[in-house]
């Protein structure tokens, strides 16, 4: 199978003429990248796992004891944690459901001969192609109490988006959902035209009602790339920071991966923010986990 | 082939010498993105002009001050030869060793003659009362307050505030009357605010502020030679003050829950708010006709007694430290020679540092250089700082956790919250064997 893929070297080639296989050449361009992978990614996630399970310290001299299991019981029993794994399920929750509701919306709007469809797409894929950071900072502005132009707009007088510690987190949440809705939209898009246009015929020989073509035939056809992108932008929703950081400080948005951030790099508790990064991961894992297998089963069918 | 190789290495050689003998003519100081460090810019371009060394202050917006210090430092990176590093982490730094001991350079030029006492208790010594120095005071700061001269003038203000009140309308002496002054200028309806005080709980805004009502209402932290904080933190006096700044908060300014020291100079600027918390060191900005268009009706005061005639503030400020990982120590201490003479001391003054110089707070010349410099004097002489224990970060972070919902959102009592701050760090204290 392998030797079917590989094309063997040009005898004329320059790299044949030195005296190179192409078993050579194909170690060539992986090996570094591999090489590449094990130091920058594997050893340190190796090193990590070994640091969970000390007292170890980044900011003193002293020597790391190790602890066994003792980070992870401390991180499991305070209430603060879970509370941060709270807050951050409830942030998945609410913005990949509004990303998929307006993004698959959008898509089904734009998915028909309308004038202008290809400008009209790339600008409303702007915001995705924007700074986490920039994006916060100005929806900061945008939703000031004082002088911001949300209030202005909506006739919402002093309303307080940010300090409030109810309203906070859908605050950021919104944000997220204007920037990654175009995500979805795109996804989406490509999904939609590619259902064959003759079974739209057959059902409307059939005289199925629109609602009916849209459970039957849409959905179930593009159901499998809609899948990928809930799983991306779950999987980026539950590691999010940068606008939850930006745009508040209220301890109603602080999502787990600003605890894990305050805890490495204020706090210096590297021992113990390595092993709730690792519950981090079994978490970010099992939740993409439990998304491939449906999403195989939405193949399927 | 090896010709090449050689002439390469060559150049390389020639390259790294002549970088190295440059180095030794050029010192870096880290420090936070704001005035005083532009001053320091000011102030190190004379020095050299008198030796040619180049030192260069290098800065980092405040909300990464800290963190960007000790990744620097734990890396054990030479990047910055010192550092004007915040008084509570001389604790951390000094205990792993990323501070030069200072000690000898302290009593060499007898240093806590030289220094106001305070600047040299916070920001110079650890542990507490034991005698060993870290670093040179170098920006004396602490929290004072701002007001509108202009509103607290006005007659018809005047009247109203002494009908209602039943006291004459001027910058308050107590907390009773700063929270009765800014009750009076809370007009939501007319986008007037009685106050604006720090709520910013991402490093140590909301805890400063705090701590200006705890040290002025008789309370403390804790007690720093024991580590007892049972019945300190959580004392009746600390849980009054605690009240006070959650009511204050009332008559800020709407959204003000992740406010410091720029969004505090905006409420005078913007014509938000009569008072406004913030340390002296950005006063300057304040008596600026270009920064703020109501400079000439800007007032400020100490902050002002609690109930039973304490008055303390909180100490911000810094001292600059040496790093222990610098390639050019010596040339830092001959820079540090420099920077605590007199004369150099005055001239930091004049640019708009806030000289830490015993000598130069007590001089006439000094203290009417400014409408805040006597102020900040008197200050100067009565403040009391955070924890400086390594684990400051996490009591710092503790603190946050229990006083943000309380003050900002009303969430439980602050007896409650303070409670359950004395039980977060006596298990902080225990966890790293400071007490049984």
């Amino acid at each position: 199978m392998a030797t079917a893929v590989l094309t063997t070297l040009d005898p004329r080639s320059r790299a044949a003429s030195r005296g190179m296989s192409d078993i050579a050449i194909r170690n060539l361009f992986i090996i570094p990248t591999i090489v590449f992978l094990i130091v920058f990614n594997i050893f340190p996630l190796l090193y990590s796992l070994g640091y969970s399970f000390t007292d170890f310290r980044a900011s003193s001299s002293a020597p790391a004891n190790f602890v066994g299991l003792q980070n992870y019981r401390d991180l499991l029993a305070d209430p603060f944690i879970w509370n941060n794994f709270t807050i951050t399920a409830k942030y998945v929750i609410v913005s990949v459901v509004g990303q998929v509701v307006v993004g698959f919306g959008v898509a089904l709007l734009l998915n028909r001969d309308i004038p202008f469809k290809g400008l009209l797409t790339t600008l409303l894929l702007l915001p995705m192609m924007l700074s986490m950071a920039v994006v916060g900072l100005f929806w900061k502005l945008l939703y000031d109490p004082s002088f911001g132009i949300i209030n202005y707009a909506f006739g919402l007088g002093t309303f307080e988006w940010l300090s409030n510690p109810d309203m906070a987190l859908y605050a950021v949440a919104l944000t997220d959902i204007w920037m990654w809705s175009p995500f979805v939209m795109l996804l989406s898009l490509a999904g939609l035209s590619a259902v064959p246009k003759h079974l739209y015929e057959a059902a409307a020989i059939d005289r199925a009602g629109s609602l009916y073509t849209f459970f039957r035939i849409t959905l179930p056809l593009v159901a499998p790339i809609l899948m990928i992108a809930i799983i991306f932008r779950t999987m980026e929703a539950f590691k999010t920071f940068d606008l939850a950081y930006i745009l508040t400080s209220q301890p109603t948005t602080e999502v787990i991966s600003i605890r894990l951030y305050k805890m490495a790099f204020q706090e210096w508790q590297t021992g113990m923010s390595c092993a709730l990064a690792y519950i981090v991961l079994i978490m970010v894992l099992a939740i993409t986990n439990i998304y491939v297998k449906y999403l195989n089963k939405v193949k399927e069918r | 082939m090896r010709k090449k190789l050689i002439g390469i290495a060559g150049g390389f050689a020639l390259a790294l010498s002549s970088s190295t003998s440059v180095l030794a003519q050029e010192l870096t100081i880290f420090w936070a993105e704001w005035d005083p460090a532009n001053y320091l810019q000011e102030l190190v371009n004379e020095y050299e002009a008198e030796t040619g060394v180049q030192v260069t202050v290098e800065t980092t917006p405040w909300s990464d001050f800290q963190t960007k210090t000790f990744t620097e430092l734990n890396a054990k990176g030479s990047a910055y030869d010192m550092v004007v590093g915040d008084s509570q982490w001389i604790g951390a730094a000094s205990e792993a060793g990323h501070y030069v001991d200072m000690t000898e350079f302290f009593q060499k030029h007898n240093l806590t003659e030289v220094m106001a006492p305070a600047t040299v208790k916070y920001y110079a010594e650890y542990p507490s009362d034991s005698g060993k120095y870290w670093s040179i005071p170098a920006e004396g700061d602490a929290v004072g307050w701002s007001y509108r001269k202009d509103w607290f003038e006005d007659p018809k203000e005047m009247e109203a505030f002494k009908a209602k009140y039943g006291y004459d309308l001027a910058p308050p002496a107590t907390w009773a009357q700063m929270r009765d002054i800014a009750e009076f200028f809370h007009r939501p309806d007319e986008k007037r605010y009685g106050i604006a005080i720090y709520t910013d709980n991402s490093y140590d805004g909301l805890v400063m502020g705090v701590e200006n009502a705890i040290f002025s209402y008789g309370g403390e932290l804790g007690d720093y030679a024991t580590y007892k904080v049972d019945g300190i933190i959580n004392s009746e006096q600390n849980i009054k003050a605690v009240e006070m700044y959650r009511e204050l908060y009332g008559f800020t300014p709407p959204g003000w829950a992740k406010t410091f020291f720029v969004e505090n100079n905006q409420a005078i600027t913007e014509n938000l708010a009569a008072m406004s918390m913030n340390y002296f060191a950005f006063f300057p900005a304040l008596v600026n006709e270009a920064s703020n268009p109501n400079a000439a009706g800007t007032g400020f005061f100490a902050n002002p007694a609690g109930p039973d005639g304490h008055q303390f503030a909180a100490l911000g400020g810094q001292g600059i430290s040496v790093i222990s990982y610098s390639e050019n120590k010596e040339e830092s201490m001959k820079f540090l020679e420099w920077f605590i003479k007199d004369d150099v001391q005055k001239r930091w003054a004049e640019l708009g540092g806030y000289t830490a110089s015993a000598k130069v707070l007590e001089s006439e010349e000094f203290q009417n250089a400014t409408p805040y410099n006597k102020a900040f004097y008197e200050t100067m002489f009565k403040v009391k700082d955070f924890w400086a224990t390594p684990e400051y970060a996490e009591l710092l972070i503790q603190m946050n956790q229990r006083l943000y919902p309380y003050i900002t959102g009303g969430e439980g009592t602050a007896k409650d919250a303070l409670d359950a701050l004395a039980g977060d760090w006596n298990a902080t204290f225990k966890k790293y064997n400071r007490v049984q």
